[in-house]
């Protein structure tokens, strides 16, 4: 186990150093220069250009820069090209509002998926599971974008209420339960939305697996022994068929970050989805870089909790 | 049906060639034939396929029939099946159906056109971008599985170093610097064949190379990655295809290297280098045809969610230019009237789902009917 981690984090390390050599090479190779983001800016003085160029080590060969760039990440005191804010802080800001969509949205995934896969397996073939089987294809199928608005027109001619932005504006200073509610209406939407893929993938996940346990001997013997159907679906199968969903907790550890751009530029969520979008339209290299280098970490982790969840949870596997 | 009759004798029966009834094309389409919303899938894909290629020559050249730039701002927002007010429209203008099928957008361009047009972005975006995934996959894949314990040793890094460094000092205009690292680069190559002890020190094998290049492109947000390069990148759509092409071809590479390294073990295998066969007509004529099931299937699957990548790039504005309509933009131009002409969000919206849904389900008819389990189950 001991060995296992060392390795791992050895692996991993290695890894995120080539990650954040490649990502940087992007960035800095794509044509266009960040200096020249507005070049019809009056203020914009090829003094000031220098002057930028200056302060941001601009002017200096690419591996220098590279050194610059992760020493300040590493450090924590990279700033922001745009408002010189500290990136980590705003990364920070953003992530805390990202949070509850985030939150909500995985609770919706992994409360609906689960009733909704054991139940099309256990009446494999039914009426249930084809009708389920269909809509979690079109959920998977419908483009986010679409289906956000197909929601918005429904929710605001249906309960009109408004849906757009974390709350109504103008509404603090008001009595508790309105605001309450505004806030739920706000949350609601974008976080079902961020759940729909979620809960088509792993309905059907959840389908596959219960299914493959229930073709197995033991559960054959378990009805053949005369036990209550609940009992053998519930207590026999499933807990053999959770096996590789304790590993997916590690796995949801990446979607705090990506995965929203569309939807929080829709509903005009100030959370982290959004801010790298305006990043990537400022040309803000440093909020973009810490970005993606923030995401390639949880991925790495992610991958590397879900290992070690493998091994706590299944004692015959060694790593 | 009429009874068989005992009118061929036995021995007839016995001499004849004892080859399965059905050939392997024949029992995928019976499978394929009884497995309707797969079947659906197949049909809907070759309908779009069709007014695609139909809607490229409709809408181009100088004087199309349908044209999808045709602005006429007395006739902006119409709702879908309107008639066209022909007393207000020059006679160039009066649509060619003779009606507004789909209706007409906030320049009053026809919606059915601009569809027509933008059918074709989708199309080829996502049969390009798959190709350059499969092509990468395929290659990566069979590296890995075929020549996988082969070892890197380090004549090959410095090799490769060297090469790189002559791009990088001609990228950078320093002639002297590129040829002189051409040079070491020839030295090094020929002393590394030769195997110098230096040189052939072993580093890892090819397999552990490319899954942990995997690995490390696996790392990055695949969406928000895509998003970056095509927003720093000039607007096109062959900038879009190869960025999607080249962030999604990881699923390929695994899917072909599994395949490889079980097939690398099996009798035929043995049979054909036990023959002499070179490895290329090995693995392409041999190998290849055993391992692409599961790429197929992946590949399908994959066309889906290009095709959703391009639309919600065009939704966020980048990608294929503005005059040139993709479903994407129209449903972003379309947003800013959703409550006044909802019809310019739910055509191009329900447009993408019907084509991606069918993709997705024949993705997933193909995984049932190249699976051998039910292959079996069925006869």
């Amino acid at each position: 186990m001991l060995s296992f981690i060392a390795r791992s984090a050895v692996q991993k390390t290695i890894t995120l150093f080539f990650v954040s050599i490649v990502s940087f090479l992007i960035i800095h190779l794509a044509p266009g220069k960040p200096s020249q983001v507005n070049p019809l800016n009056p203020k914009f003085t090829p003094e000031l250009v220098e002057r930028f160029r200056k302060a941001f080590h601009l002017d200096e060969p690419l591996y220098r820069q590279y050194v610059y760039f992760y020493r300040d990440l590493l450090t924590g005191k990279i700033v922001s090209w745009k408002d010189s804010r500290p990136v980590l802080k705003k990364i920070w800001d953003r992530f805390l509002n990202s949070l509850p969509l985030f939150i909500v949205g995985t609770l919706l995934t992994w409360t609906l998926s689960f009733p909704l896969g054991i139940r099309s397996a256990i009446y494999r073939g039914g009426i249930y599971d084809r009708t389920v089987t269909f809509f979690s294809y079109l959920l998977i199928s419908i483009p986010g974008f679409f289906f956000a608005y197909v929601l918005i027109i429904f929710v605001v001619t249906r309960f009109h209420v408004p849906v757009i932005g974390m709350e109504t504006f103008g509404l603090g200073g008001g009595s508790w339960p309105p605001m309450i509610m505004d806030r739920i209406w706000h949350l609601l939407l974008p976080s079902v939305l961020g759940a729909t893929g979620g809960i088509a993938v792993l309905s059907r996940y959840v389908r596959s697996q219960m299914l493959e346990v229930e073709g197995q001997d033991y559960i054959r013997t378990a009805h053949a022994k005369g036990l209550h159907p609940d009992q053998v679906h519930y207590k026999h199968a499933l807990r053999n068929a959770l096996l590789p969903f304790v590993t997916m907790f590690g796995l949801i550890l990446p979607g705090l970050i990506g995965g929203s751009v569309i939807i929080e530029s829709i509903f005009s969520w100030p959370g982290m989805g959004r801010m790298a979008y305006e990043a990537i339209l400022a040309r803000d290299y440093p909020v973009i870089l810490t970005v993606n280098f923030v995401s390639a970490v949880l991925v790495l982790a992610g991958t590397f909790i879900s290992d070690v969840l493998y091994m706590v949870a299944d004692p015959r596997i060694k790593l | 049906m009429q009874a068989p009759t005992a009118t061929y004798s036995f021995s007839e029966d016995l001499e004849a060639p004892l080859a399965p009834r059905k050939t392997r094309v024949q029992e995928a389409w019976g499978m394929l034939r009884s497995n309707k919303l797969a079947f659906t899938g197949l049909v809907i894909f070759l309908i779009f396929f069709v007014i695609a290629v139909l809607g490229v020559f409709l809408t181009s050249g100088t004087n199309p029939v349908f044209d999808p730039a045709m602005v006429r701002l007395q006739e902006k927002l119409r709702p879908p099946l309107s008639r066209p007010r022909v007393e207000v429209l020059s006679p160039e203008q009066v649509p060619t159906l003779g009606i507004y099928l789909f209706g007409t957008d906030d320049l009053g361009r026809d919606v059915f056109s601009r569809m027509l047009q933008g059918a074709w972005v989708s199309l080829t975006v996502g049969f390009v971008a798959v190709g350059i995934s499969v092509l990468i996959g395929i290659f990566m894949g069979g590296l890995a599985g075929y020549y996988g314990n082969a070892f890197v040793n380090s004549g090959h890094i410095s090799c490769v170093i060297l090469m790189s460094l002559t791009g990088i000092f001609l990228y950078l205009g320093l002639p002297l610097f590129s040829l002189f690292s051409a040079f070491a680069f020839a030295i090094v190559c020929y002393l590394s064949i030769k195997q110098v002890a230096p040189l052939s020190i072993p580093i890892m094998s090819i397999d552990t190379l490319i899954m942990r290049i995997v690995d490390i492109m696996l790392c990055f947000p695949s969406f928000f990655l895509i998003l970056t390069v095509v927003a720093l990148l000039p607007a096109s759509m062959y900038n879009i295809m190869i960025v999607i092409g080249l962030t999604s071809w990881m699923g390929a590479a695994r899917f072909v290297r599994a395949e490889f390294l079980s097939l690398r073990e099996q009798d035929f295998v043995m049979a054909a280098k036990a023959l002499g066969l070179r490895d290329l007509r090995i693995i392409f004529r041999h190998m290849m045809p055993n391992a692409l099931g599961p790429v197929l299937v992946s590949a399908t699957i994959g066309i889906a969610s290009a095709i959703l990548t391009e639309a919600g790039l065009s939704f966020l504005g980048f990608g294929v230019p503005p005059p040139h309509a993709t479903w994407g933009n129209i449903l972003s131009d379309g947003k800013r009237f959703i409550f006044d002409a909802p019809w310019l969000t739910f055509v191009p919206g329900i447009a993408i789902l019907i084509v991606v849904l069918a993709f997705n389900l024949f993705g997933e008819g193909l995984r049932d009917i190249l699976n051998p389990k039910l292959r079996e189950r069925s006869i």
